[in-house]
């Protein structure tokens, strides 16, 4: 084991992939020479060349065509969308072609395409930096949709996407890439990866199944449902009030782990899911839905959601915007005062 | 403010912008005009050496490169060495492609299939092509080229059974007619959403060349379509990584009911490829002889590694888009007779006449012979089901595919169409 970061992590997971399959190759802006703006790919254009750290135009729709059209090749394109802000132009490609191609062509074509994008705020990022459209993913049939939370997730989640042979969009919480974050703009930068057991992470090849939930705490008097950078301000929330909080990190939106989902909050009969991203529509609307149909006669009160607002995320406001502890701790706290 | 005043005290009319809205060729009640096609002469064009640079072939993109002359005559440089059986299986190629669209034609008309898109005086294109690339070439057509099928040797009976969506159809009811998909010929799924298989065409290509494989690629589009992003994409990116594909543009004067000036910029389409430094031509698109010859050429360009060419093909749409849209309702019905570059498989039919190597009564036999197999194909195709009554595949099939295997939400949904049932 190994003190990595989220983004040691990811490049670790690349590198074992491409040492491992002489069809894995990553491409987007700025991967190949430099390394990636996020230095994910750092080191991968010396290791493997030009060709499989494949520096592209800025022009997504053409990086998702070309990797569409590689993966029916027999290739396993890993796309870097530079930041998740970035990926509508390509959205025709994906949600078109990259989801559907299996289904239309009664299974005779597919490609194994995995598109990263760096997501989420609480980096000053501003609207065009900071957003989390994994909502608008999980919405298309034939993707699946995963977000990590920590540098062993991340590792084991994309090994298994890139190994998939159905496209995965693979969402990296940008404000979590080089340690975990409470929530408020005083912790950022204080604390690393290094002093979190999540950020030992092995060197070898490993995977973690998509689909699959990660119980992070145990608890009898509410399930909290997140993914992403909120997993941590959920956990230091819950640990903040001193409720009895079961946490999951559900890690793969798509498949959703409904059993592991379903199973928590029959047992504890209330539920609050958290997202960063906007409101209205949003993936918590689904884990909602899930839940009151799984679980509704083991409910004891409403369903309670803490986002982002429906608004573009502002630069000014980023605090004012973001779901923090305190409003998850006053989410919590409503849902325990139903009796 | 007031305008400049000239030497002699006068104010001269101010220049303002103007919208410029392009005209049609013709439209309903008007006399088709194609006087502004420049059509150089049969033989005119030269043939530059494989490694040839785009900017050298400036004048072949505004040009036009052409084998065959009015009277049947093959002449110049771009002659291709085919034998007098090659074209004749070309002409039957074509002739059965015709003799397949007029059948499903008169069968959606009478409510058999639910679409169909024939591609009446574009056969050259497609037939050409195929029979100028290897079998292990991959080809990302548009719903347009289903000439390239039956060169590859396509059941036509597989065929009729995906447009009518039956037990038999490969694609298990999930798409339109005529949205082929045919893997063992390496005919990749046609999509709805034009132009997006030119970017994935040259995605293909490099993966071929980054294991270092000599097949190539190619691509279609029409004219209406070199106007999405994709298209764009796919040049920029063919040119970066000199990919080993040919992209094409069937230039057959109309997207629906919008000509082709809105989308060529008042110049030629091949002129394009030059701003991305792609090796560029154009070529009469209803002159087999020159497809195939330019086919050829720049297949050898892309095995030898000099990367991709762009080709436009000066092509008419004789039939309307589809059979949703009627052509007398926005183009001067007869527009396909004025077309200046004629009818390919006339033109083709002409030419073997010339040498001595068809006759009218071989021609007659052959259409009336391909009109039957139509017919056998269309009957036994049916034997497989109908659109309306059946047998199509089974309903909880259209949850297979989705993903390679089935998550267990989609199960889900499938017991529950299943206890519908």
């Amino acid at each position: 084991m190994t003190a990595m970061t989220m983004v040691q992590a990811i490049n670790s997971a690349l590198d074992c992939t491409m040492a491992r399959d002489p069809n894995v190759l990553v491409m987007g802006e700025d991967v190949g020479f430099f390394g990636g703006v996020f230095r994910c790919t750092e080191g991968l254009y010396e290791k493997y060349g030009a060709h499989r750290a494949l520096d592209t135009p800025i022009a997504e729709g053409g990086i998702v065509g070309a990797a569409i059209g590689m993966g029916v090749n027999g290739l396993r394109p890993v796309v870097e969308m530079q930041f998740a802000d970035y990926i509508y132009p390509a959205i025709d490609q994906i949600i078109s072609e990259l989801a559907r191609l299996r289904h239309r062509s009664g299974g005779e074509f597919w490609a194994p395409v995995v598109v990263r994008a760096p997501c989420g705020g609480g980096i000053r990022g501003g609207q065009t930096h900071s957003q989390s459209p994994e909502g608008i993913f999980t919405h298309v049939c034939g993707l699946k949709t995963v977000m990590p939370s920590n540098p062993y997730d991340a590792k084991g989640l994309l090994i298994s996407a890139i190994e998939d042979d159905d496209p995965v969009i693979f969402f990296e919480p940008k404000r979590i890439y080089n340690g975990p974050f409470y929530g408020h703009d005083s912790s950022t930068g204080a604390v690393g990866w290094s002093s979190h057991p999540a950020g030992e992470v092995p060197e070898e090849h490993y995977r973690i199944p998509l689909g699959k939930a990660n119980v992070l705490r145990a608890g009898s008097a509410v399930t909290v449902l997140t993914y992403g950078t909120m997993v941590h301000v959920a956990q230091a929330a819950v640990e903040a009030c001193g409720i009895d909080a079961e946490l999951i990190d559900l890690r793969s939106l798509l498949p959703l782990d409904l059993d592991t989902v379903a199973a928590s909050v029959s047992k504890t009969g209330r539920c609050v899911v958290i997202h960063e991203a906007t409101r209205t529509s949003g993936y918590g609307a689904e884990l909602i839905a899930e839940v009151q149909e799984e679980c509704f006669w083991h409910l004891r009160a409403p369903i309670e959601r803490v986002t982002g607002w429906d608004t573009p995320y502002p630069h000014a406001f980023e605090w004012e915007y973001f779901p923090s502890q305190r409003r998850i701790i006053e989410a919590l706290e409503r849902t325990l005062a139903f009796d | 403010m007031t305008g400049q005043q000239g030497p002699a005290g006068v104010i001269p009319p101010r220049r303002k912008s103007k919208l410029h809205v392009p005209a049609a060729s013709s439209r309903p009640g008007q006399v088709p005009d194609f006087s502004q096609l420049h059509i150089p002469p049969a033989g005119d064009a030269s043939k530059p050496g494989l490694d040839v640079a785009a900017l050298d072939t400036a004048a072949l993109a505004h040009g036009l490169i052409r084998v065959l002359d009015d009277d049947g005559a093959a002449t110049g440089e771009w002659q291709p060495d085919l034998s007098p059986q090659q074209l004749r299986d070309g002409l039957r190629h074509m002739l059965h492609v015709r003799a397949y669209d007029d059948r499903m034609f008169r069968m959606q008309r009478q409510g058999k299939l639910s679409f169909y898109m024939k591609c009446s005086g574009e056969e050259a294109v497609a037939v050409a092509q195929a029979m100028a690339l290897e079998s292990g070439d991959m080809l990302f057509p548009t719903y347009r080229q289903q000439g390239l099928l039956f060169v590859r040797g396509r059941s036509v009976v597989d065929m009729m059974c995906h447009c009518i969506s039956n037990a038999g159809d490969n694609l298990k009811g999930r798409q339109m007619p005529v949205f082929y998909s045919w893997k063992e010929g390496n005919f990749f799924s046609i999509s709805g959403n034009l132009a997006t298989q030119y970017s994935q065409a040259v995605g293909w290509a490099m993966a071929s060349a980054y294991k270092g494989e000599d097949h190539i690629a190619a691509a279609w589009v029409g004219d209406g379509s070199t106007a999405e992003a994709d298209v764009h994409n796919a040049m920029l990116f063919a040119a970066t990584y000199k990919a080993p594909v040919i992209l094409n543009v069937v230039n057959n004067q109309w997207a629906i009911s919008t000509p082709q000036s809105f989308a060529s910029t008042g110049t030629t389409f091949a002129a394009r490829g030059l701003g991305f430094n792609l090796p560029s031509v154009r070529v009469d698109g209803n002159d087999f002889l020159a497809v195939y010859a330019v086919t050829r050429w720049a297949a050898e360009r892309a095995r030898q590694g000099f990367g991709p060419t762009f080709v436009e093909h000066l092509s008419y749409r004789a039939a309307g888009h589809s059979t949703s849209d009627n052509p007398d309702g926005y183009r001067a019905s007869g527009e396909a007779e004025a077309w200046p570059l004629g009818d390919p498989v006339q033109r083709l039919k002409q030419h073997l006449l010339r040498l001595g190597e068809w006759s009218e009564q071989q021609h007659s036999e052959l259409e009336q012979e391909l009109a039957a197999a139509v017919a056998r194909d269309w009957k036994e195709a049916i034997t497989h089901g109908t659109l309306e009554e059946g047998p199509h595949w089974p309903v909880e099939s259209m949850f297979e595919d989705v993903f390679k295997e089935m998550p267990e939400h989609l199960v889900r949904q499938r017991r529950k169409v299943g206890e519908q049932l």
